[in-house]
Formats: structure tokens, C-alpha cells, sequence
């Protein structure tokens, strides 16, 4: 790597440009808190980065038609540090607050921890029970994509060469709404999610699910959304056995790995103890709207 | 005059002014500022960096080593192999410890060094190194130390026959087998009431250092070496480097560095031997620091065990008999001190009969290093385990039935020494009185104790203490200050001299300035320099009462010294004003020279140290997670010196055990390889897994001390996976019997339970 | 020879300027290029806390910056908490309360402290705790650092 070349172009075209012109192996900057650690355990060896972070686009957090476009390299503390986001998408948030420490937010992006594409990305599921959509720029123009078509792999996304994720947009949200995201690790801090659980829903004004999307994350090479899992709760007040239900589908959804950070078994148990956890957070948490 | 060493001077009355007051620690201000020099804080004009080319097999034959391309890039300044160190023959200490450095015949573990290249920038160090071709002939390993034992197992040294076994003549990959007992089990046995015998299994794990390895090292062309390097030995850095090198100890000179973390893991060396030799090729300084990757592959990790223990009670608390076998594995190479354990592990109870098997075993893993009480906490984990089923099941309190067995004055130990004044039953009484073991229960929590014991050490060690001509006073001493010695030696000399602390000013001598020290280890810093520096300062107020004598015309022994001045012995002598040492300094330095004092010697009568921990857990019964919710040392410090120090020592090494209780474990592939050589994976307590924790500093002075002090390093590790294992137990129904007790393992036993209490 | 990268940056109030690989980081150049090696490695993967600094005002592992990200960028280290022969309330808290032993960890601490205090002057120790989370200390148990920072808040208080 030692002629790796740096670049800090101030407009998505010129990132694209440099994307889709690059002859080796090239990769976007922006937090750096993967892309860095990659380099340095020799993971991958770029020939170029485009560092995104001088692009206004990127950088900034708007309100737009009744929900929120954020731009693909924000800073996590900055999504944190967002009242009206805590407020409308406290789940959102809470995936945010739990990628690595207070220094590693202070750069860390959802746009990175989207396209690293590790199955356990805490912001990956809050994001896929959103409903958030990718704004992907490119050689071709742009064009938008549901977050969970984004990883096809561990470490692969379906993004084509010179294309850029620059910004997801949250949809709007209906009053009685909210979210949550809990993940098991062993410590407090600090570790990769073993099992990551994103839930959304929305209820009626008496209290009834009418709508939900569950996220499960670190149990498959991918996020699964699992329909069945969000099913078990439309209709109901989450009640124990809707929660049972829950919990089975989101067990039986898993096909995780056996590895360092959790056994096959363990990640299928737990998925279901914390999907039941997190819907009923969601649930207070939309009550309380 | 009889030596400190037979008579310490030591005075329980004795009123002191700076001894167990927490001053400030001079060295504390570079650390707060960043001007402190760590390992790899050290920048020399012409330096080149040094990077080291790894096995990635844990087990193969090194067929050959091209390093011809790599010599040719441009930038690179030296290569070294196997083919730039001395041939030293297999199996001996320095015959192992050189392999351990740089392979010779064979890669024994993944991350074994095979080659290194020195370089002008860490980028052209990095690319050379991908171009040495190393033809390896790749062999079946074997991690595990139960299957290394297997006879159909590879074995990694042809020439080990096992030590302790009668006709061992075949390659075996058991080192050692050590038998050590006193008294007959089987009586023992037949007069116990309650009999508990358990197996316990604990993973390898990491002392977690921050600081990785890093030196600097530079050759003259007439062969003369510096080395800057973080070691908690420099004098046995240099006189092993002196052994595989083949170099005199003269040409050698080691200089510590300010280090960030050894427990035991920075006593023996990794990149220093290999950047020497670089060094000399190139001819220019060269710097090898460690990566994080290459500590947890490559530098001496803690030994994992499996043992069986059996313990006999009678109705009334006597313990009548106490049996083990234990397997301890040490890695590639020989030197686990596992012989600790059988000596340390029942020692604290005064047993009669006990019966002991240990086995050292290597396996294709980096050679084992010391941590905190090396080879004791991981069995204490099982004893004090067995302790604890004994007392429930004759319906006696955990600590009542420790202080029915506990070792007093006079027991005769397994190990021969005899105990003088030692603390454990204060310190069992204390824990009994103490607030957080009369509090009940929170609600939802268990409760757990244990005790542990470590020897504490003494051992060679010197140092010098000068007097300035304006009566302060510089100090030089020899054993690495790892987390605040140096201010409790500082405060030792202060007090024998009667002179404020801030007088005082200590640095930590590279190996040309003083006579050899042993390793900063064994809990027996604060203990043994601080015995050499009393007995330095009482020598130079032997020799400040000479000059005073001189001054006034007396003799010498008519002048005594009190408080920090030389005064007349009795009114019989004369009338004659007390004389500072600034004042005695002044008038006769020149001509009588300086006024110092030095010593070496090897110290004895380290007081061993005792501890009992009480811990409140909480276990989330759906996912096996476990929350510490109060924590309490309890501990003997003889006296503590400085106790804000021995208040942390107690609360660093609970927290260390509260990380290797639950989280912290190696991983190894089907390959042979770590997967978890970092910190992300390898799992330490972070600020957010862990409470304040409390402590409670007994005092049973030591009187072979002058300040009465004992070690208090490695006891605090001792107990801490029993005790939290014992309250997890309280929690879940089964006591756990494997380390680390990760939520998958709890959750098992939460379930097992809950299938054996009917579901 | 490689490619190299020429970067001007303001480090704790003084401009300096260096040259660099573009793979470096800005803890490498902190401590080779400018000799400011009060700022430390411990993993070099963002995962112990040790090379913590400020960049921007914005509290970051310099392992995980790139040191051409430095460029017109306002760092601060642990060499300018001290206000000349003043120490900030956290390094004399610290040194008082024994929150440091082999002190290895303590430049990126005392920077993480500071910025937290500097955001929330009256933490809760649970929010130390999980401010801290990032910073790894094996010698202390966390015990000492967190009353340390505890005692430097209240007397920045005026408590």
C-alpha cells in the first residue's frame, strides 16, 4: 500500500468519477472507523479512497416531507445528538448509540456501517424495520433502494462500481409510532452485537398493532426482516401469547454461525428473548405518542 | 552489627510520620502531562523500523528461508532468520529461549517468529517482508492440553522425556509431572463426614497489558549493545541476551522505560533479542514495537488447566483431607511455574493430609508467560469452589468453616517453609465484620465469597541511596516501577531519614548502575527495594553520624540520629546543636566525599499475603448475562506503605479477575490459529462492566519488614473467579465449573437447573 | 519512495506541518512526525481508547483519522491540557486520588474526561462509566479514574 492515493473530492460526481475510473481496488472514506482497522489488520489493501466527508450532501441531517433525510457520512454523535430524531426514531438512534464508543461515533456514519456490510451492524436493523430508503449516486445517475437490498454478504453490498450511497431518507410517522433496537453482547460496551433485534410498529388509537416491521441482526449473513415475526404482532396488543409467537419466528428465522462471539444455539434462543424485549419497548414507547 | 535481614528494626510503636500516608507520586506529573517515556516513546536519530515475519502455521518444519529479495528493496537495511542467532542446543533453558525468539528447526505456534527485516519506514519494513519466501513443511498441531497428552497426539520436542515419570524414555509432549504432598489422604478421607469432588476446566487468557512490547535497540561496531526496552526485568533481559546472543553482560546495557502493564507478561523478552540483531547488521538503531495482533498471537499468554479436586469435611468444619490433579499447559515451550499451584493452592488451611499430581504439557500455542500469582488463581477457582459445597452442605457459614481451618503462626506448609506471623484469620474476621457482608442479600442477587494466599517473594535485589550536598536525597533502584513503588520506597527512605517525601526523588537504573536485580514480580517490589533503600539509608546515617562524630570531635558512637538529625548520645558527650544532613552534607563532602549507601542482597522473609472477596451478582436468567453489583477485597497488607496504592492494587486485580471470570478466554480454529487477537474479541472489563469497588486493608505487620509491609500485587487475582463463580452459583442453582462463565455456558446451566428443579 | 502527502495542522494551538503515507494515521503522525508522543498505542483498531484526542472539538481515536484528514483541522492532546504550570483539575485529581498507575491509559483519559465534562459538568458515575466505556485500563479497576473525575468536576463546579 505504499502508494496509496487520497482524494477528497467536493461533489458526488467527483466521487463517482474517481469510483468508476479507479484501475485498483478503491474504497469511499467516510467515518473511517472500519475502512482504517481494515487496512491496518491488512484485511484489504487499497490502491485509492475517496474521502466523502468534504461533500455538503453527505454531511448534513434535513427534514423533508414530513420525515428525515440523513446524509450517508454523519457522524454518529451528530444523529445522536438530534433532538427531533431521538423523538421520531428513537430506535434509529439507539443502533447509532451502540457502534463502538464515544470516540468511534464521533465518526463512525450509518452509510459506512451499512456498506462494511458485517451481518452484525447495530444501526442495520433499526434501519430495516424503518423503512429507510438508500439515495445511491452513480456513473448511471441515481437511484433509491430499500436499506435491507444493500448487503448481499459479509463485507459485500449490491452497489456497482462508482456507485455511492449519499443519503437515507425515514419515512414519516404516523402518530402511536415508535421503535426499538437492543442487542445482546457480554460486556456493556464495546462489543459486536451477538444478536441485534430492530422493531417498528405502529398501533390504532386503542392500543392494537396495525403495523410492524422486526429486524434481526448478527443471525444470519445478512439483516432478515422477518415477516412472520412482524405478523405475530399485528392485530394485537402484544399480549404473552403474541409475544410467544414473536419470539418462535424470530427463532426460527436465525441461521447463524458458530463463532468467538456466540454459538449457533445461544444466538437462536436469545433472538427470541430479545425480539419479545424489544417490541415491547417499541410498544411504550408508541403507547406513549 | 546484625543485617536488616536478621533484624528488620521493625516497631509496631514506633510513630510514623510519612509510612501509610498517600502522598502524591513523583512520578505521577509525566504521566498526566504525556512527557513520561513509554516503551515506544523512545526516537533516536537514524532509527529504523523493525517488523517481524510470522508463522501461520502452528505447526510446521521450516524447510528454508530466502530473504534475497527482501535485502534488495530499497529502504531495507538489515534482514535477519535463525541464520543470525547462535546455535543453541534444543531443550535447554537458553536453547528454548532462543527459539522462542526466532524458530530454528520448526514453527511450533501461530505467530512464532521466523525472520525480520529492518527498514526505513514502517510501510517498506511491512512490503519487505512479504517478499522472504519461507518453505514450510506443515505438520498436525495440537491445542489442546488433555489431547496433547494423548500418545497418538503430534509431538512438537523430540527431546522431551517427562521429568517425575520412572522410565519415561519416549518424546512426550508432558514436560513434567510433579507429585508434592504432606500427611496420608486415604485416612484422610475415611474421617471425613461430607466428601465433594469436582472437575473444573479454565481457558487461556491474556495479562491485557495497554502498552504493547516495544524497544529500541543500538550497536556500536565494537559490539557494544543498548538496549531501550518496557521489561520488568532488565538485569534478566540482559543476562539471557547475554546467553543466546553470546554476549558479555558488560556490553549489554539495559535501560527500562516507564511500563504500561506487565503483570508478569513483560518478564521475559519477545522483539528485544531480534532487534539487536538487526541493529548490528544495519548498524543503526532499530525500533520493533508490537502490534496488538502480534501480543495476543505471540508474547506469553496465562496457562489454561483442566483439574479435579476432592475435598473432605467433618460435621464439625475440620477439613481432614484434600486431593488434586492438575494439568497446566505452558505453550510451546517449558515454564509455566506450575509447581506453584499444588504449593499455593490449599495454603491458607492447615491441612494435614494433602495429595497432589500436576502435569505440564505443551501444546502449539505461544509459550506461556506469568500473571498475577502465576498457575494459583485458575486451581483456587476450583478450591474454593469444593470450600464452599463443603460449608453448605454441613450447614456452615462460608467464612466460618475458612476460619475453622485456618492457617495460623507456626503451620508447617506443604512446600516446607514454616509460617511466621501471617494475617488470615484477621483478615476472615474483618471480612465477617465488614458492612457489605452484613448486608443482606438485594433481592434477585447471590452472594459469593473466597480466599486466596499467594507467597509473596523476596530475592536479589540492590539499590543506592545519595545524599546531594543540600541534604536531598536521589534514589537508584533496580526493579521496574509497574504501578507506584517508587513512591512507597521514596516515602520508606524519607521516614528513615526524617526528611519531608518531596526531598526525595528516585530513578529506575538501567543495568550498568547497579548489581543484579530479579524480576519486578512475586509482589515483592515494594517489599524487597524497599528493604535494600532502609538498609541503604540506615548505612548512610551510620556514615552522617561518623561526620557529625568528625564535626564535634567525638566518638562515633556517642552520636546518635533522630528525626532527620545527628545529635549527641547523652548529655555526657557535650552540649552540641543537632546537625541536619543538609548541614553535615555541606560541611564535609569535601572533604570526606559523598555520602551514599548501598545494598544488595537477597532479600528475605516476604510475608505471605491473604484475602477474602465478597461479591453480589446478578444473572439474567434468559440470556446468561452477568452484572457484578458489589464487590469487596478484604486483604492483608502487613502495612500498607502508601494505602491509596494498596487500595488500587486490590481493586486493579478484582477487576482483572472479574474479566477472566467471565469473559476473557482465547479462541483457536480447527487451524490452529487465534481468532480473537484483539480487543474487540478478546473481551476486558471496560469502565461500564463494573462497580466501584470496595476495600478493606487489614494490617498483620510483618516483622520481618522494617515497616512491617507485605506484597499485595498478586493476592487480589487470587480469589476473584471462585468468589464470583460462588455467587453466580447462589443465582442460577449450579455453580459453574468451566472459565471464562460466559453467557452461553450460564445459560446452559440456568437451563440444566431449571430441568433438574422439575422445569 | 512512496507517495507522500503534505499536511498543515494546528495541534494544541501551535501550527506544524508534515509529510505522510496516505495509510498513516494521525496517531502515527502525532507521535513520528511531530515527536508528540504523549498521545498512545494500544490496539491501533479503535478499540482501547488509548490514542484518544480531540479533532475539531469532536472527541476521536486518532488511530481511526487518517493523518492527511488532519489538514486545517484544530487538534488537542494530551501535551496541551496543562494551562503552562497549571494543571487542569483532572490531571491534579488524578494525581491526588491515585486515579493512575502505570499511566498508560491516562493521556486518553484525561481527554476523554475532559470532553465529557466540558459537555455535562455534573455526571452521574453511570454516565462516566459509559463516557469511558471506550477507554481500556487494566491496572486501576476503573475505581480511582471515576473518583477522579468525580472530585475534578465538583471543584470545576465550584462545588
Amino acid at each position: 500500500m505504499a502508494d496509496l492515493r487520497y482524494e477528497a473530492p467536493e461533489t458526488l460526481q467527483a466521487a463517482v468519477a474517481l469510483l468508476a475510473g479507479a484501475s485498483g481496488p478503491a474504497r469511499v472514506l467516510a467515518g473511517g472507523t472500519d475502512v482504517i482497522v481494515q487496512m491496518e489488520t491488512d484485511l484489504i489493501e487499497p490502491s485509492l479512497l475517496v474521502d466523502i466527508k468534504k461533500i455538503p450532501e453527505v454531511r448534513r441531517i434535513t427534514a423533508e416531507n414530513g420525515g428525515f433525510r440523513i446524509g450517508a457520512a454523519v457522524p454518529g454523535m451528530e444523529i445522536m445528538q438530534h433532538a427531533a430524531l431521538n423523538k421520531a426514531w428513537p430506535g434509529v438512534v439507539e443502533g447509532v448509540k451502540l457502534i463502538g464508543s464515544i470516540q468511534v461515533r464521533g465518526r463512525a456514519s450509518i452509510g459506512g456501517n451499512l456498506c462494511n456490510a458485517s451481518p452484525a451492524a447495530d444501526s442495520v436493523p433499526p434501519l430495516v424495520a424503518a423503512g429507510a430508503i438508500a439515495r445511491i449516486i452513480g456513473p448511471n445517475g441515481s437511484r433509491e433502494a430499500p436499506v435491507e437490498a444493500i448487503p448481499t454478504g459479509p463485507g459485500k453490498t449490491s452497489l456497482a462500481k462508482g456507485e455511492i450511497i449519499a443519503s437515507f431518507f425515514l419515512p414519516p410517522r404516523p402518530a402511536h409510532a415508535s421503535d426499538a433496537y437492543q442487542r445482546f453482547t457480554p460486556r456493556t460496551e464495546m462489543d459486536i452485537a451477538v444478536v441485534g433485534v430492530g422493531v417498528s410498529l405502529a398501533l390504532d388509537a386503542a392500543g392494537s398493532c396495525t403495523a410492524a416491521r422486526v429486524a434481526l441482526g448478527a443471525v444470519a449473513p445478512t439483516v432478515l426482516l422477518v415477516k412472520e415475526a412482524a405478523d405475530a404482532l399485528i392485530g394485537t396488543e402484544l399480549d404473552e401469547a403474541a409475544l410467544d409467537k414473536l419470539a418462535s419466528a424470530a427463532s426460527a428465522a436465525c441461521c447463524p454461525i458458530d463463532d468467538k462471539r456466540g454459538t449457533r444455539e445461544y444466538r437462536t434462543k436469545v433472538a427470541g428473548v430479545l425480539a419479545k424485549r424489544t417490541a415491547l419497548q417499541a410498544y411504550e414507547r408508541a403507547r406513549g405518542n | 552489627m546484625a543485617t536488616i535481614l536478621e533484624k528488620s528494626g521493625f516497631n509496631p510503636d514506633k510513630k510514623l510520620k510519612i509510612v501509610g500516608t498517600s502522598p502524591v507520586k513523583h512520578d505521577g506529573i509525566d504521566k498526566v502531562t504525556g512527557r513520561a517515556k513509554f516503551g515506544a516513546d523512545l526516537y533516536l536519530p537514524g532509527m529504523l523500523v523493525g517488523k517481524i515475519l510470522r508463522s501461520p502455521h502452528a505447526h510446521a518444519k521450516i524447510r528454508s528461508i530466502d530473504i534475497s529479495a527482501a535485502e534488495k528493496l530499497p529502504g531495507v537495511k538489515a534482514v535477519v532468520t535463525r541464520a543470525d542467532f547462535p546455535e543453541i542446543k534444543a531443550g535447554t533453558p537458553d536453547g528454548d529461549m532462543t527459539r522462542n525468539a526466532m524458530a530454528r528447526e520448526k514453527a511450533l505456534y501461530d505467530g512464532h517468529p521466523v525472520a525480520a527485516v529492518a527498514a526505513t519506514s514502517e510501510s517498506i519494513a511491512k512490503e519487505a517482508l512479504k517478499l522472504i519466501k519461507v518453505e514450510y513443511e506443515v505438520l498436525p498441531h495440537v491445542i489442546d492440553p488433555v489431547q496433547s497428552m494423548q500418545p497418538s497426539a503430534p509431538i512438537l520436542h523430540d527431546h522431551v522425556r517427562t521429568k517425575g515419570i520412572k522410565g519415561a524414555d519416549q518424546p512426550s509432549n508432558v514436560i513434567e509431572r510433579l507429585d508434592l504432598g504432606i500427611g496420608d489422604v486415604e485416612k484422610g478421607f475415611v474421617e471425613a463426614d461430607v466428601i465433594v469432588e469436582r472437575e473444573y476446566d479454565t481457558k487461556p487468557m491474556h495479562q491485557g497489558y495497554i502498552e504493547p512490547q516495544s524497544c529500541v535497540a543500538s550497536a556500536t561496531e565494537d559490539g557494544q549493545i543498548e538496549l531501550w526496552c518496557c521489561t520488568q526485568g532488565p538485569w534478566v533481559f540482559r543476562d539471557r541476551l547475554s546467553n543466546i546472543l553470546k554476549l558479555e553482560a558488560s556490553k549489554i546495557r539495559v535501560q527500562q522505560s516507564e511500563m504500561g502493564g506487565g503483570f508478569g507478561g513483560k518478564t521475559g523478552f519477545y522483539g528485544e533479542p531480534v532487534a539487536i540483531q538487526l541493529a548490528r547488521k544495519a548498524r543503526r538503531p532499530v525500533k520493533i514495537t508490537l502490534t496488538r495482533n502480534e501480543v495476543f498471537r505471540a508474547t506469553g499468554p496465562v496457562s489454561g488447566t483442566k483439574s479435579r479436586i476432592k475435598m473432605g469435611v467433618k460435621h464439625d468444619g475440620t477439613i481432614t483431607a484434600a486431593e488434586a490433579e492438575l494439568i497446566f499447559q505452558t505453550g510451546a515451550f517449558t515454564g509455566s511455574m506450575f509447581s506453584n499451584a499444588p504449593q499455593a493452592m490449599f495454603t491458607r488451611y492447615n491441612l494435614k493430609n494433602v495429595k497432589t499430581v500436576s502435569y505440564e504439557v505443551v501444546s502449539n500455542r505461544p509459550k506461556v508467560n506469568s500473571f498475577r500469582a502465576p498457575c494459583v488463581p485458575q486451581v483456587v477457582f476450583g478450591v474454593e469452589g469444593v470450600i464452599d459445597e463443603l460449608a453448605r452442605k454441613i450447614g456452615m457459614d462460608p467464612i466460618d468453616l475458612r476460619l475453622k481451618n485456618a492457617a495460623t503462626e507456626g503451620y508447617k506448609t506443604i512446600y516446607g517453609e514454616t509460617f511466621g506471623k501471617i494475617g488470615f484469620v484477621e483478615t476472615l474476621e474483618a471480612a465477617k465484620r465488614c458492612d457489605h457482608y452484613n448486608s443482606p442479600v438485594p433481592p434477585g442477587q447471590g452472594r459469593g465469597v473466597a480466599a486466596g494466599f499467594w507467597f509473596n517473594r523476596g530475592g536479589e535485589t540492590t539499590g543506592t541511596l545519595n545524599i546531594a550536598i543540600d541534604g536531598s536525597v536521589t534514589l537508584i533502584l533496580g526493579t521496574t516501577d509497574v504501578a507506584g513503588s517508587r513512591i512507597s520506597i521514596s516515602m520508606m527512605a524519607a521516614e528513615e531519614l526524617g526528611i519531608p517525601v518531596d526531598k526525595v526523588r528516585a530513578v529506575m537504573a538501567d543495568t550498568h548502575s547497579l548489581g543484579f536485580n530479579r524480576v519486578t514480580a512475586g509482589s515483592r517490589t515494594t517489599f524487597s527495594t524497599g528493604m535494600v533503600i532502609v538498609d541503604s539509608a540506615r548505612k548512610a546515617i551510620a556514615e552522617l553520624c561518623k561526620r557529625a562524630a568528625v564535626i564535634w570531635g567525638v566518638p562515633e558512637d556517642a552520636v546518635t540520629f533522630e528525626d532527620g538529625y545527628c545529635k549527641p548520645a547523652g548529655a555526657n558527650v557535650g552540649t552540641f546543636e543537632p546537625l541536619s544532613i543538609a548541614q553535615i552534607a555541606a560541611k564535609t563532602m569535601a572533604t570526606h566525599g559523598a555520602i551514599a549507601g548501598h545494598s544488595e542482597m537477597n532479600v528475605t522473609g516476604a510475608g505471605p499475603g491473604f484475602g477474602l472477596h465478597i461479591v453480589d451478582v446478578e444473572v439474567d436468567k434468559e440470556t446468561g448475562r452477568v452484572d457484578i453489583k458489589r464487590y469487596t477485597v478484604v486483604e492483608d497488607a502487613g502495612k500498607a506503605i502508601h494505602p491509596l496504592q494498596v487500595e488500587g492494587q486490590y481493586q486493579g486485580g478484582a477487576v482483572q479477575g472479574i474479566g477472566w471470570a467471565l469473559n476473557e478466554e482465547y479462541y483457536y480454529g480447527e487451524d490452529g490459529r487465534l481468532q480473537n487477537p484483539s480487543f474487540l474479541d478478546y473481551r476486558m472489563p471496560v469502565a461500564s462492566d463494573v462497580p466501584m469497588i470496595g476495600t478493606e486493608i487489614v494490617e498483620v505487620p510483618n516483622p520481618r519488614h522494617p515497616y512491617g509491609l507485605r506484597g499485595v500485587g498478586e493476592v487480589p487475582v487470587v480469589p476473584t473467579m471462585a468468589a464470583i463463580a460462588n455467587a453466580i452459583g447462589q443465582c442460577v442453582g449450579i455453580r459453574p465449573q468451566s472459565l471464562p462463565m460466559s453467557p452461553p455456558k450460564l445459560l446452559k446451566l440456568i437451563e440444566q437447573a431449571r430441568a433438574q428443579n422439575g422445569g | 519512495m512512496a507517495k507522500k502527502y503534505h499536511v498543515t495542522t494546528t495541534v494544541n494551538g501551535d501550527e506544524y506541518e508534515f509529510l505522510c503515507e496516505a495509510q498513516q494515521t494521525l496517531l502515527d503522525a502525532l507521535r513520528d512526525e511531530l515527536m508528540l508522543s504523549g498521545t498512545k498505542e494500544g490496539c491501533a483498531t479503535g478499540d482501547c481508547g488509548a490514542c484518544t484526542v480531540m479533532l475539531d472539538g469532536t472527541m476521536v481515536c486518532s488511530c481511526l483519522v487518517l493523518a492527511v484528514e488532519a489538514e486545517g483541522a484544530r487538534i488537542e492532546t494530551i501535551e496541551g491540557m496543562a494551562n503552562g504550570d497549571e494543571l487542569h483539575p483532572l490531571q491534579r485529581t488524578f494525581l491526588e486520588l491515585n486515579g493512575l498507575q502505570c499511566g498508560i491509559c491516562t493521556p486518553g483519559i484525561l481527554i476523554a474526561a475532559k470532553a465529557l465534562l466540558e459537555r455535562n459538568p455534573d455526571p452521574t458515575e453511570t454516565e462516566i462509566r459509559y463516557w469511558l466505556a471506550g477507554n481500556l485500563c487494566r491496572c486501576t479497576g476503573y475505581d480511582k479514574i471515576i473518583r477522579s473525575v468525580q472530585a475534578a468536576a465538583k471543584e470545576m463546579r465550584g462545588g
